[in-house]
């Protein structure tokens, strides 16, 4: 089963970097963007089948270590 | 006063801070290496700058998941000194030991340069030998120095006097304009609540010697051997 | 039917004659690998094929080199049991294409060159030259190449304390990423590429293999075209996590007795370092590829062969220690393998699934590579630029402004405070001095390290040029005390099948040479990149020259900021007010005319000795040697170092006028400050060296002669603002 997991600044949390793309994309050319938020992705490869314990296990791998709670939040696409 | 220094993959201030306590001390810190959980039992440990594990993932994140910072996080919880520099207070902040997070700089580019912190209280372990209120000038040399924690947790840490030091001019006056990463109210180095952790930003190490630019950091070492001899 | 086409040779860079001379080493056609090694081992990058001849020519021995060219990196005895280890190298190619990864690999790959001989890297150098600011690429290639350096050279924390940034157009189409590292290694502790013992085995450590950087060497030896940017799959990722890990790896084994030969894999990767090796111990080797450390599935033997995949390196081990070498690699998290063994049939054999699948002679492909003589014709001179010809500033305190403030003038602060400069803990001369110093650990000497290059008077005059390259390092190193020792080369040309840019090549190579003669200043390494020019149009010919010296007392460092209020300023050295080529006649007058100034090689041995032997004594307060901008430029520097103002007054015997005497770029001289005027002038007299007191230091503002007064804090605000504002617009 392959997870994709999209991590991502809190609303509320200022990201520089998303400001930045946003300016650079202003100047150009691009009009009406808003609200850039720039975060990471991360791909793995899981033995498991199940979806449910998957699921349970890459939310632990996140709340361990892939994702820092303080600042950041989480979501898991599962795909068999 | 016996001290250890946690050695990580990657870990590039090792040396440094080894010859500031060397020098404070008049004897050698214990170099450990990350593989080494078990190590002798020690008046101080500290946690170097550098980039270990390459600053993947986050900065300090897979460090503070390694065999040793177990150890370091049990014997900080039975009140063993820690002291934090640079990557070493992303690590400590990644493993819960100080509040709070850092995240990429404001500007979005590394910063290596000389300015001051405003000591906020001279009655801890670690900065007894300097005034409140003082200013000192200590280096920077980061790409992730920018200090976040929530509402609740910046209330929080400012009402129980946890703020260790605070970026500031010459004249110790606390502006946007000193603020060189864009660290809430400032900030460059917190306690944890307890008051035996400390995590910094700024690399107190550096600036122990005059051939070196300044002697501002020397304070700080001195302080821990004499509270801890 | 045969493998091999036309297409397929020329594909691989070879031309003709080249091909008949692979057939003819051969034998028999070569199959596509071989005839992708042969390819990379005769690049221009890797054989130096159009230069050889010339840099045979330069000076490379002295009783202080221990090891010149022809090494990894050169080496040079410093004193109590240890040597200096450096070297130049250039990343330009590709870091026009991927400027961040360009040049933080270009720092990847010169570290190596320098630990890879057992020293442990205490100092990196980097010379940048970028396009015209206004062309549409400059901000963004700036931008990457100095993030790229800061991020490769702050992760492996090795400090970077010097270094240089130029704007030019002719740099537009061609950047200029040229990196320096400096090394520290005990001089009997000295590690070498030179293979012996038959049967002893061939190691792999470091990085996996990829097929990054596949023709990376060719491509560093090719002129670009508008479809360059397609050549970006080709620009290799740097992991400087890695390099750390390797840096301390190695230097852990080199500890222990079990290296016989070490050699990283730079440009055309398991190829070359495999056949330097074998070749310079004169034996053969045998490599079962199936072994690499592969990070790709179906990696086929050209492309083992040809990646550039970096952190890696290839060691030939005593017999019976890999057990030792492989538990400190895996104390580090390193790949290790056995790839191979030693041979005595002077040959390489590469094996595959079993099957040989390459059989190449080592030392005709490595030796006989094609080397050409080829045609050149001297660059004709230039018309000088009188003094009296220039009209005098209206106000030369305006037109100092203007100057500092100018894109090639102005403070490049921006830059260096991304690059950690302090890490290691023996920075005692930061970035912004006349050259970068750092302290053998754990001694009292100290190391000095410049980089240096005037690429408009090259142009002018390549011989001067040379020259006066080398003579500038040589006046920076002085200024800090630093007795200059050594230099490294990284000659920076257009394309040298053009007898005009080849010209260029050969007069630089004969300055440079008069210059390390005069000053017993050797060459003891360096690097060559040719090709330097877009749709036919070269750079500007610029070979940076990298210097080392030695401050036997670190205590003596001597700075460019006013050590007191109301001292003298004295000027050591002779002007006449050269205004061609220099920097005011460009930015005031906008005109790029004129001879280059003449390097007197006599007079900058005496000047830069009398200066070594006042700062030893302590008797200066302040020193700074006068380059672009001439003596106002440096005079403002040193006040803006020391926030100290200074009032300039010009000799009434001096017959140059004002804006010449202010601006001209006169070489070998030194501004310094000192206490007791009388006995310094005295004594220079004595040494039979010209110095006049010129003006006083103190107060808060600059008053030049023919010029009203501008405060420090105008002109810092001047000199600051000029590169944080282009990088922010």
């Amino acid at each position: 089963m392959k997870a994709r997991i999209h991590v991502t600044l809190k609303n509320g949390v200022l990201d520089p970097q998303g400001k930045a793309i946003e300016h650079t994309l202003g100047s150009l050319g691009f009009e009406g963007v808003s609200q850039a938020r720039q975060g990471k992705f991360i791909e793995l490869d899981l033995e498991e089948t199940d979806k449910a314990k998957a699921h349970e296990a890459v939310t632990a791998m996140c709340e361990k270590l892939l994702a820092n709670t303080v600042i950041e939040n989480y979501s898991i696409d599962l795909e068999q | 006063m016996k001290a250890a220094v946690i050695v990580f993959p990657g870990s590039n201030c090792d040396r440094d801070i080894q010859v500031a306590l060397r020098q404070s001390m008049g004897s050698e810190p214990q170099m450990v290496w990350h593989k080494d959980a078990d190590f002798d039992s020690v008046d101080l440990i500290c946690l170097p700058g550098g980039f270990s594990y390459g600053d993947y993932l986050r900065c300090g994140a897979m460090s503070a998941k390694s065999p040793v910072m177990k150890e370091v996080i049990a014997r900080a919880n039975k009140g063993v000194p820690v002291l934090g520099i640079c990557n070493g207070f992303q690590i400590l902040a990644e493993s819960g030991l100080v509040p709070g997070a850092l995240m990429r700089n404001a500007g979005l580019k590394f910063v290596c340069r000389d300015l001051h912190l405003k000591v906020e209280r001279n009655d801890s372990i670690f900065t007894s030998g300097y005034a409140t209120g003082q200013a000192i000038k200590i280096p920077v040399a980061h790409h992730d120095g920018n200090y976040f924690v929530d509402a609740e947790g910046l209330k929080a840490i400012e009402d129980k006097g946890q703020v260790a030091f605070r970026y500031c001019g010459a004249d110790g006056t606390v502006t946007a304009e000193n603020n060189p990463n864009g660290s809430l109210n400032n900030i460059a180095g917190v306690y944890n609540a307890k008051g035996n952790v400390l995590g910094m930003m700024p690399h107190p190490e550096r600036l122990c010697e005059a051939a070196l630019g300044g002697t501002d950091g020397k304070a700080m070492f001195e302080s821990l051997v004499a509270a801890l001899s | 039917m045969s493998e091999i086409t036309p297409e397929i040779v020329a594909e691989h860079g070879l031309n003709k004659e080249e091909y008949a001379l692979v057939l003819e080493i051969m034998g028999r056609e070569p199959n596509l690998l071989e005839l992708g090694i042969f390819s990379v081992m005769w690049s221009e990058h890797c054989s130096y094929k159009s230069s050889k001849k010339w840099l045979k020519t330069l000076p490379t021995e002295g009783p202080q080199v221990i090891m010149g060219p022809g090494e990894n990196a050169g080496v040079i005895d410093i004193g109590e049991g240890y040597a200096a280890i450096f070297k130049m190298e250039s990343h330009n190619h590709p870091s026009f294409i991927e400027p961040y990864q360009g040049a933080a690999t270009g720092v990847g790959g010169i570290l190596r060159d320098v630990f890879t001989m057992g020293a442990r890297p205490i100092a990196n150098v980097n010379a940048l030259r970028f396009g015209a600011p206004d062309h549409p690429k400059t901000k963004h290639l700036v931008s990457g190449v100095v993030a790229g350096v800061g991020g490769y050279g702050n992760c492996v924390g090795v400090p970077t304390i010097a270094g240089e940034v130029e704007f030019d157009p002719s740099y537009n189409g061609n950047i200029l990423v040229n990196a320096m590292t400096v090394g520290l290694a005990r001089a009997d502790r000295i590690f070498t590429a030179q293979a012996s013992g038959v049967g002893n085995p061939v190691v792999y450590v470091g990085s996996k293999t990829g097929r990054d950087g596949i023709h990376g060497a060719t491509m560093a030896s090719a002129e670009f075209d508008d479809d360059s940017d397609e050549k970006r799959p080709t620009v290799q990722v740097g992991d400087p996590f890695t390099e750390k890990l390797l840096i301390e790896a190695c230097l852990e084994l080199m500890q222990t007795d079990t290296i016989v030969a070490i050699q990283d894999m730079g440009a055309a990767g398991l190829t070359s370092s495999s056949f330097e090796m074998a070749s310079s111990g004169d034996m053969g080797v045998e490599l079962e590829l199936d072994q690499v450390p592969q990070r790709e599935d179906g990696m086929t033997p050209y492309e083992m062969m040809l990646s550039e995949s970096q952190e890696r390196m290839l060691i030939i081990l005593k017999p019976g220690k890999e057990h030792v070498a492989k538990a400190i690699m895996e104390k580090w998290d390193l790949d290790f393998a056995v790839i191979g063994t030693l041979t005595d049939s002077k040959r390489m054999v590469l094996k595959f699934h079993g099957e040989v699948v390459g059989d190449l002679p080592i030392k005709p492909l490595a030796h006989h590579s094609p080397e050409y003589d080829r045609p050149w014709v001297p660059t004709p001179d230039s018309k000088d630029v009188k003094p009296e010809d220039v009209k005098e500033a209206a106000d030369t305190t305006a037109a100092l402004k203007t100057l500092i403030g100018s894109p090639n003038m102005s403070s490049r602060r921006w830059v260096w405070e991304q690059y950690d400069h302090m890490v290691m803990g023996d920075t005692i001369q930061r970035p912004g001095g006349d050259a970068g110093v750092v302290r053998i650990h754990g001694t009292n000497r100290a190391l000095a390290v410049t980089s240096d290059c005037t690429p408009r008077y090259c142009l002018a005059n390549p011989v001067r040029g040379g020259a006066q390259a080398v003579a500038e390092t040589y006046r920076n190193l002085t200024s800090v005390g630093a007795k200059p020792l050594a230099i490294t080369d990284n000659m920076n040309f257009g394309n040298p099948e053009r007898p005009e840019i080849m010209g260029q090549f050969v007069g630089c190579i004969e300055g440079m040479r008069d210059a390390c003669l005069a000053l017993d200043y050797p060459v003891v390494s360096g690097n060559v990149s040719l090709y330097n020019e877009t749709n036919g149009k070269g750079i500007m010919p610029t070979p940076v020259i990298g210097g080392v010296g030695l401050l036997e007392n670190a205590d003596r460092l001597a700075t460019v900021a006013f050590g007191a209020e109301n001292e003298t300023l004295v000027l050591v050295g002779e002007s006449k007010g050269h205004l061609g080529r220099s920097v005011y006649m460009d930015v005031l007058e906008g005109k790029r005319e004129g001879n280059a100034p003449l390097v007197d090689l006599v007079a900058e041995r005496r000047n830069g000795e009398f200066i070594r032997s006042r700062i030893e004594a302590g008797l200066l307060t302040s020193c700074h040697d006068l380059s672009d901008g001439g003596l106002a430029a440096a005079v403002a520097d040193m006040a803006l170092a020391s926030g100290m103002g200074a009032t300039v007054t010009k000799p009434a015997s001096s017959s140059v006028p004002t804006t010449a005497w202010l601006f001209g770029e006169d070489q070998g001289r030194y501004l310094v400050s000192v206490a007791d005027a009388d006995s310094f002038l005295a004594a220079a007299k004595q040494a039979g060296v010209p110095a006049e007191a010129i003006g006083r230091t103190g107060g808060q503002g600059l008053t030049l002669p023919g010029g009203s007064t501008i405060s420090v804090t105008e002109l810092r605000e001047t000199n600051e603002s000029w590169l944080p504002n282009y990088m922010a617009s």
